[in-house]
């Protein structure tokens, strides 16, 4: 073996924490273990959300990373808002463990020899990916629901293939470590382990990785103390993520979160995903002479305002549920989507297109599948809580479906264009 | 056969399926690599990814790991004290990290347009929640005390 260079033994020693070992790092890895395939699969699920079949799920190009398309279930209603409130809370609440889990084995980083064998070599190159592949998860997911695109690159493109790369190395690392993971869980019970004091901490016996400090110096905290230190962070974060999910004064909860704020007081005060000057819709658009124009089986025809309040008005309570995180139960009230397939002479359509009076903006249109269309709580909504939808969430007519994501649930609707089942 | 896969085992360095295990994390990792390398903004992507690495590893363990030994010299062997400073400390920098965007208002137009509403009021939030803490651990922390000493706190 090659002498080692100055420096690795004085880090070798400066590990001084009792508290590194096989149990530790399993316990908080057996709740990584348990928690992130939630956030994996309901990301993923997130991304079906959007209709990958209309090409509107982004990254639109994923060539073997295609998942398996299917329509969009619309209930129940608050499916999505399930789906994406689980994964970004759920994301959010575990980054105390993460961190916990990486600070209980950052020692094996300084690890020497670096490389042992080929298995070795090819394993840490797959721990980076691990690594890598969870921070960059955290770090684009929080910069995104917070808005600051300091990143530089497509959010959906990172997010989603950047995913792809992390669960590969998490099914390698849970494959490899899941043995290790039992029997470090095995070598000391949870309970007793949690009744321990400080005073009685000791640290475990030296271990085949190497997690357990050659010179640990006394105990500061128990392991009762760091596995409630991390609870505690969870908890902190939990307490101030889920009022983002929740509607009435508990909203106010998520301190420091965009959606925790009500945009101000009435029936239209709850939150406003992208405003109608940042859409650059002007009034005039939405005046009187605004017409919502039907299009199906080569016939077009326009209805204004008036002719659309005459049509048989239905009202549903349903969520509006973004993809970032938040979502909030509101009552609409408005046409039917269904109606207005019929009135355009499509009763039973394959899809519609649904196009804004935005004119830039990645979701100016959105294409609804069948079910989305003729799902009797799906409509075009006019107003909200009673009185008439606000600018911002827009006026004069905007898509309401249950269990669709906020962005596809259209605002200041142009046209509708509905395609029959032989339209292709 | 399993002569082979010892000698296998001998030179790679682990078993058989330890070897198809990793490899196809790689060439899962190499199939999105080599997929976004064409994407203008691929070597952006690869930097934050390799810096997130750095950053956690390099910069964020090693100055938690000096605060913690500030904080040490600070409470000087009191352990009680030490733990009452500790967990208000890493709730506040927790805080910091995860809302940092807001709290330092990067993207104030993105948020502005999203929302309609500015970022100013994150900052003040997080003195006030950190603060509150703080102050948390303090109280806990004195009403151990008193607890632990009855004396002392009769004479007070």
């Amino acid at each position: 073996m090659p002498p080692k260079p100055p420096g690795v033994d004085t880090i070798e020693r400066s590990w001084r924490s009792p508290l590194r070992g096989p149990w530790l790092t399993a316990v908080y890895g057996t709740a990584l273990l348990v928690a992130l395939p939630l956030v994996i699969i309901t990301g993923l699920l997130d991304y079906v959300a959007y209709g990958p079949q209309f090409d509107q799920a982004f990254p639109t190009d994923v060539g073997w990373l295609r998942l398996p398309a299917f329509d969009w279930p619309t209930r129940p209603s608050w499916l999505f808002r399930v789906t994406q409130g689980l994964h970004v809370t759920l994301g959010i609440v575990l980054i105390p463990v993460v961190l916990g889990k990486l600070w209980s084995v950052l020692p094996k980083l300084f690890d020497w020899p670096p490389v042992r064998s080929l298995a070795q070599a090819l394993e840490r190159l797959t721990l980076l990916l691990l690594v890598g592949g969870i921070l960059f998860q955290i770090a684009t997911g929080l910069l995104n629901i917070q808005y600051s695109y300091v990143f530089g690159f497509d959010f959906y493109t990172a997010h989603y293939f950047g995913a792809w790369i992390f669960t590969g190395a998490f099914v390698a690392h849970v494959v490899i470590k899941f043995p290790r993971l039992v029997t470090a869980l095995r070598s000391r019970p949870f309970g007793a382990q949690l009744r321990t004091s400080r005073a009685a901490t000791r640290p475990e016996p030296p271990d085949p990785d190497g997690l357990v400090a050659t010179e640990p110096g006394p105990a500061t905290v128990s392991r009762r103390g760091a596995v409630g230190l991390v609870g505690g962070g969870a908890l902190l974060l939990a307490v101030l993520t889920i009022g983002q999910s929740l509607d009435g004064p508990l909203r106010r909860t998520a301190l420091l979160l965009p959606r925790g704020r009500q945009p101000g007081p009435g029936p239209n005060g709850f939150p406003v995903n992208r405003t109608v000057a940042a859409a650059g819709v002007r009034p005039e658009q939405t005046g009187a002479g605004w017409r919502l124009t039907l299009r199906g089986g080569g016939r077009t025809m326009t209805l204004d305002r008036s002719a659309l309040l005459a049509m048989a008005q239905h009202t549903a309570a349903l969520p509006i549920s973004c993809v970032e995180g938040w979502s909030t139960r509101q009552a609409w009230t408005g046409v039917r989507l269904r109606d207005l397939a019929a009135r355009a002479g499509v009763p039973d359509p394959a899809s519609a297109r649904v196009s804004s009076l935005e004119r830039a903006g990645l979701f100016r249109t959105a294409v609804l599948a069948s079910n989305q269309v003729l799902d009797p709580d799906a409509l075009l909504a006019l107003r909200v809580n009673g009185v008439d939808l606000s600018p911002d969430h827009g006026y004069p007519a905007r898509v309401i479906v249950p269990a669709l994501p906020g962005v596809h649930c259209t605002k200041w609707v142009a046209e509708i264009d509905f395609q029959g089942r032989t339209d292709g | 056969m399993a002569e082979r896969a010892a000698r296998l085992r001998a030179r790679y360095g682990a078993a058989p399926w330890h070897l198809v295990v990793v490899t196809a994390a790689l060439v899962l990792a190499g199939w999105v690599a080599l997929r976004l390398a064409h994407e203008a903004t691929a070597g952006r992507m690869l930097l934050w990814f390799l810096g997130a690495v750095i950053a956690h590893d390099l910069v964020l363990f090693p100055v938690y790991a000096a605060v913690d030994r500030g904080l040490r010299a600070l409470a000087r062997g009191r352990v009680t004290l030490l733990n009452h400073l500790r967990a208000p400390a890493l709730g506040s920098a927790l805080l910091f990290l995860v809302f940092s965007p807001g709290i330092l208002r990067l993207g104030e137009t993105t948020h502005l347009a999203a929302t309609g509403q500015d970022q100013r009021p994150y900052l003040m939030r997080w003195l006030l929640l950190s603060a509150a803490l703080f102050l948390l651990s303090a109280v806990t922390y004195l009403l151990r005390r008193r607890q632990a000493s009855p004396k002392r706190s009769d004479s007070a």
